[in-house]
Formats: structure tokens, C-alpha cells, sequence
């Protein structure tokens, strides 16, 4: 088996996420010199006065162009990570939040609470109700797709199907009785977008991030335990049950952050870590490290195509996610099934 | 060392296993017979707390249930009769998975591994993909894992070994039956091991136990326990015997 060893992928994708930090700030609809786009950022750390932007521009790249990046980076990795976790806790590599409709269900509870409930609560109570939808349509999703010999993958996608049919009625339901103000945020919603990033967002984000990525990294050995086998994973000492539910509210909470922060960016979950696993092994020691970083490639480069492609309008940085993954999925799908003919099932 | 008293499994309303009493002392190979659906896979998955069960299973004087899970991964280790693991680990990461109960410096895990895959007979499978090779192979590696797991024991640890032997060439048979019988003489192990050919058992003459619709019809040496007579009573096939310089086999 060929792979790379963990530690030069790693600095490979930290210089590629350098490359896209300089892109991202100093590239957009608006043309500014690219060094004082980035001594702005200087400027705003050390309180000094060297850029030479006009106030307007620093606005611009202060309070657009940098938490937009960041929160692209932060639920890029937020999304690569509960998606192997899932893949992991489910032992099939098709599990992504986006395709078993987690995030279709985190949505829902988003837009319900940002439809419902007034304005000025919408900043701790969206999170939240994304959150919930999100941990009880993972909890539904697993209960159908479970079985003695993993998780059924047909059950899995199906589930999925109907979660997000349902979600998608829901959300037009509730779009149908909004008014025109709130309708085009939730269209938003439905299609992933970081157009909506603040301090606040990227704040809610990065505390996130760090507490999943941490715990997800202690938990590392219980799941490639799990991958052997639920019973052999008992076997080895580790407390199953408790396990499963941690790792399912955990993956939850991630999904309803990134939900939050951007509305449903399918396909990340799925595609980085089958990437991260083809080039550098399944062991999630280094699998969630890894997918952390390619996450945060992944979705910073696509937002900044997403700004950049068609400008001054932009697409969704969903749509465009959603472009590359789909494919990818398809092949992914291809390939199970001559695993399944391969074993006769 | 392992006391079994009162044990019951049922499922469903079916009683599938039931034993009065049954003590497996240390360092003992004992091999666990019987037709299909006599109950053999429902006493080891009741050892190793996978189906629910009613009774006392005493090991070193203490309730299964309340055995600290990593402290008893360390004492009770379970060879699989299959495996569901498609992820593309290594043969080697497979076997070293048995090192997650257990506290060794990244040395000592090394040559412990080394050395369970040697017993095991894959070491030269180590760099493989594990969903890549055979059902033979797999198991091997699964065995090498769980003799990774036993060796911190601090008592003497029991290994439950779902048919070993039934995806393994015939040569294989005999390598991990005489592996069997060195890890319970030599290193002490209690053994319990699903079997189905009834001349291996003569030949490493270890403990039988025969089970028939869930429960226990004989307890003891193979010679003894496995006549004609019996054979036909269990499995409903009465095979001949012939003695040969001081063994017996059957055809």
C-alpha cells in the first residue's frame, strides 16, 4: 500500500491554506493593491497605519473579506471532521451530514427558529435549533440505517432522501408564510453561503471547531476501533454505548454549527476524508487532523471561486460544492457496488 | 478461574443456552462441541457480555458485569469467526489495534505485535490491506490482535476462539491448534475454542464439552466423551473408530 506519511501531507495543505489566506483577502469584486490589503490586516493587529487603504477599503477587507475566510476555513474543517466521524461511527465511507440529511434536518430547525422567533434572538437560538433538528435527525437516520452487520447503506441514502424531502417542504412551507425581507435569507439557507459571515459567526465557529476537533482527537482509538466491528470494538474495552451517543451529539453539534454559520455545504463531509483516507490510511489518528486541513482548503478555495467566478454577483459556495461532490459521490457509489457484487450481497 | 453458575440466554422466548454449572480452571484448553444451533455461540457471546443472560459468570472471584471494561479487555479477548472491516487498514494496524487497552511504550508495542503476527503466522501479510486478503488470512490477523491483547494480563486472561480453525487450510489448522496448546501450557491462557473436527480434538486431546440444544450432554477427555454411541446421540451420524498405537480416530 502506497501512502504519504502524515506529517509532509500536513505541510503541503498548511502552505496551500497559506496560498488561499493571501488569495482570499487580496482577490474580490472590489480591486484594491494586494500588499495593502494584507498590511491592513498588520495594521489591525499592531494598531499601526502602513496600508494606504482608504477607510472604505479597510472595511472591506476587515470586516468582509477576513471573517468570511476564516469562517470558510472553520466550517470547512468542522464539516471534513464530522464527516469522518460518521463515516466512522456508521463503518461506511458514504455517511456524509449533507447525504443523510443531518443537515437538511439542522436547517429546518434554523429557519423555523429564524421565522418564528424575534430578531433579537437569532443569534444564540438559530445555532441552537439547528443543533437539536440536527441531533434528532441523526439519531432517526441511525435507528432506520442500523443493523448487526453496521449500518445498511441503502437504509442510509433512503433515509436521507426522506429527511431532506421533508426538510425541503418544511423549509418551503415556512418560506411561503414569511415576508419578502426573510425570504431571500432562507433560500440562502437551502443553497450554503458564507456571505453572511460576521465576528460573531466566526467566533461561534472557532469555539466550535476547537472543542470538537479536540475531543473527536481523543476519541481516535475508539474509532478505529469501531471500524473492526461493534461487538470487537467492545471487545477492546471500549464502552460502546456511550461512545456512539457521544460521537452522535458531538457530530451533531458540529453539523448544527456549520449549518449556523453557512446553511447546508453538502458533500465536504464526504469528499475529504475519502481523499485524506486514499492518500494517507483510514487510521483516524491522522485521518481527522488531516481532513481538518483539507477541509479548510476545500471550502476556502471554493468560496473564493464562488466570489470571484462570476463577479460582482456570486454563486453559492453550495452549489458550487455540490457541483464537484455529486460526481464524486457517484463514483464512490460505483465503486460499493462491485464491492456488493464482488461479495454476493 | 472462570465459574459459570445458573447460566440461561434466550432470545425471543427461546431458551437458547442453559447451564447449571461449569468451572474452567487455568491454563486449560477445552474445546466446545456440538451440532449447529446448540448453543455454542450463545455461551461465548454470554462470556463476553454481548447477549443479555441471566445467572453468575465469576471470573477470578468477580462478576463479569462489574469488571472495569479496559481492565477486562486486558483478561478476556475474543477471536471473531468473521470480519466486517472494509476501511483500508494495514494487516499491521489491524494487530495493533490490540494495543488499546494496554500500556507499553511505542517499543514494546512494536515487538509485542511483531511477535503476536509471528505466532499467527502473518507477518509477512503486515504491509497488506486488510479488506484485501482472505478469510483465512483475516482471521490470522484477527488472532494475532487479540494476542496482543492479552499481554498485560496481571491474571491469567481467557481466550474465546470462534471456530478458529474453519476458514484455515489444513496446515493453518494445525499451526493454530498447536499455538492454542502452547498459549495454555505455556503461558497459562485458558483456552475456549468452537470446534467441529472431532479428530483434531483426539489428537490435542484437550477438555470437550458438549453442548446439544443448549445444554451441556458431556464434560471431559475426548476418549472418553466421544464415542460411537454419543456421536450418533449429538450429531446423528455414527462414525467408526479405530485405535492406532495408543490414539483413536474416527471416520
Amino acid at each position: 500500500m502506497n501512502r504519504l506519511p502524515a506529517i509532509p501531507a500536513a505541510a503541503v495543505l498548511i502552505s496551500l491554506l497559506m496560498v488561499g489566506v493571501v488569495l482570499s483577502l487580496t482577490q474580490g469584486a472590489v480591486s484594491m493593491p494586494a500588499s495593502g490589503s494584507l498590511t491592513a490586516i498588520w495594521d489591525a493587529v499592531f494598531s499601526s497605519d502602513r496600508s494606504g487603504l482608504l477607510s472604505h477599503e479597510k472595511v472591506i477587507v476587515l470586516e468582509l473579506r477576513l471573517p468570511r475566510l476564516l469562517l470558510a476555513m472553520l466550517v470547512g474543517a468542522i464539516l471534513a471532521q464530522c464527516g469522518a466521524v460518521m463515516q466512522g461511527l456508521f463503518r461506511n465511507p458514504l455517511a456524509d451530514p449533507g447525504i443523510i440529511g443531518v443537515s437538511s434536518g439542522a436547517a429546518v430547525g434554523a429557519v423555523l427558529a429564524i421565522v418564528v422567533l424575534p430578531v433579537a434572538w437569532q443569534i444564540w437560538a438559530v445555532p441552537t435549533a439547528a443543533f437539536v433538528a440536527g441531533l434528532l435527525t441523526t439519531l432517526l437516520v441511525y435507528s432506520l440505517a442500523r443493523s448487526s452487520a453496521g449500518t445498511s447503506v441503502v437504509m442510509l441514502l433512503l433515509a436521507g432522501v426522506a429527511v431532506a424531502a421533508f426538510a425541503g417542504a418544511g423549509i418551503g412551507f415556512l418560506s411561503y408564510f414569511t415576508d419578502d425581507t426573510r425570504l431571500r435569507e432562507l433560500s440562502v439557507w437551502q443553497m450554503g453561503s458564507l456571505n453572511g459571515a460576521n465576528h460573531q459567526l466566526v467566533l461561534l465557529a472557532l469555539v466550535g471547531f476547537v472543542v470538537l476537533a479536540i475531543w473527536f482527537q481523543r476519541r481516535a482509538g475508539p474509532l478505529n476501533a469501531f471500524l473492526l466491528g461493534e461487538s470487537e470494538a467492545r471487545h477492546l474495552g471500549v464502552p460502546v454505548e456511550r461512545m456512539k451517543l457521544e460521537l452522535i451529539v458531538l457530530a451533531a453539534l458540529g453539523v448544527g454549527i456549520a449549518v449556523a454559520c453557512s446553511g447546508i455545504i453538502g458533500f465536504v463531509g464526504l469528499v475529504v476524508p475519502h481523499l485524506v483516507r486514499l492518500s494517507c490510511g483510514p487510521d483516524h489518528r491522522r485521518l481527522l487532523p488531516l481532513s481538518a486541513l483539507t477541509g479548510a482548503v476545500l471550502l476556502m478555495l471554493s468560496d473564493l471561486a464562488a466570489r470571484t467566478l462570476v463577479s460582482p454577483a456570486e454563486l453559492p459556495v453550495g452549489l458550487l460544492t455540490a457541483l464537484l461532490g455529486a460526481p464524486f459521490f457517484l463514483i464512490l457509489l460505483l465503486q460499493q457496488r462491485k464491492q456488493w457484487s464482488l461479495s454476493g450481497a | 478461574m472462570l465459574e459459570i453458575r445458573d447460566l440461561l440466554v434466550e432470545a425471543g422466548g427461546r431458551r437458547l443456552l442453559q447451564l447449571d454449572n461449569l468451572t474452567l480452571p487455568a491454563g486449560q484448553f477445552v474445546a466446545l462441541l456440538g451440532p449447529n444451533g446448540a448453543g455454542k455461540s450463545s455461551l461465548l457471546k454470554a462470556i463476553s457480555g454481548e447477549v443479555g443472560c441471566r445467572g453468575e459468570l465469576l471470573f477470578h472471584g468477580q462478576s463479569l458485569r462489574h469488571w472495569n471494561p479496559q481492565e477486562r479487555a486486558r483478561h478476556v479477548a475474543v477471536l471473531p469467526q468473521a470480519s466486517s472491516l472494509t476501511f483500508p487498514f494495514s494487516a499491521r494496524e489491524v494487530v495493533e489495534m490490540g494495543l488499546m487497552p494496554l500500556s507499553l511504550s511505542r517499543q514494546a508495542g512494536a515487538d509485542v505485535v511483531r511477535a503476536a503476527m509471528i505466532d499467527a503466522d502473518c507477518l509477512h501479510l503486515a504491509a497488506r490491506s486488510f479488506p484485501g486478503l482472505s478469510g483465512g488470512e483475516k482471521q490470522r490477523v484477527h488472532l494475532a490482535r487479540v494476542l496482543v491483547q492479552l499481554v498485560q494480563a496481571e491474571k491469567t486472561p481467557l481466550l474465546l476462539l470462534d471456530e478458529p480453525v474453519s476458514a484455515q487450510d489444513l496446515g493453518q489448522q494445525h499451526n493454530i491448534l498447536r499455538l492454542a496448546v502452547r498459549l495454555a501450557q505455556q503461558r497459562g491462557i485458558t483456552v475456549l475454542a468452537v470446534l467441529h473436527d472431532l479428530n483434531q480434538v483426539l489428537r490435542y486431546g484437550m477438555r470437550c464439552l458438549v453442548l446439544a440444544e443448549g445444554e451441556l450432554v458431556a464434560d471431559g477427555e475426548p476418549e472418553a466423551v466421544l464415542t460411537p454411541h454419543r456421536i450418533e446421540e449429538v450429531w446423528g451420524y455414527r462414525p467408526e473408530r479405530y485405535t492406532t498405537e495408543e490414539r483413536f480416530a474416527l471416520l
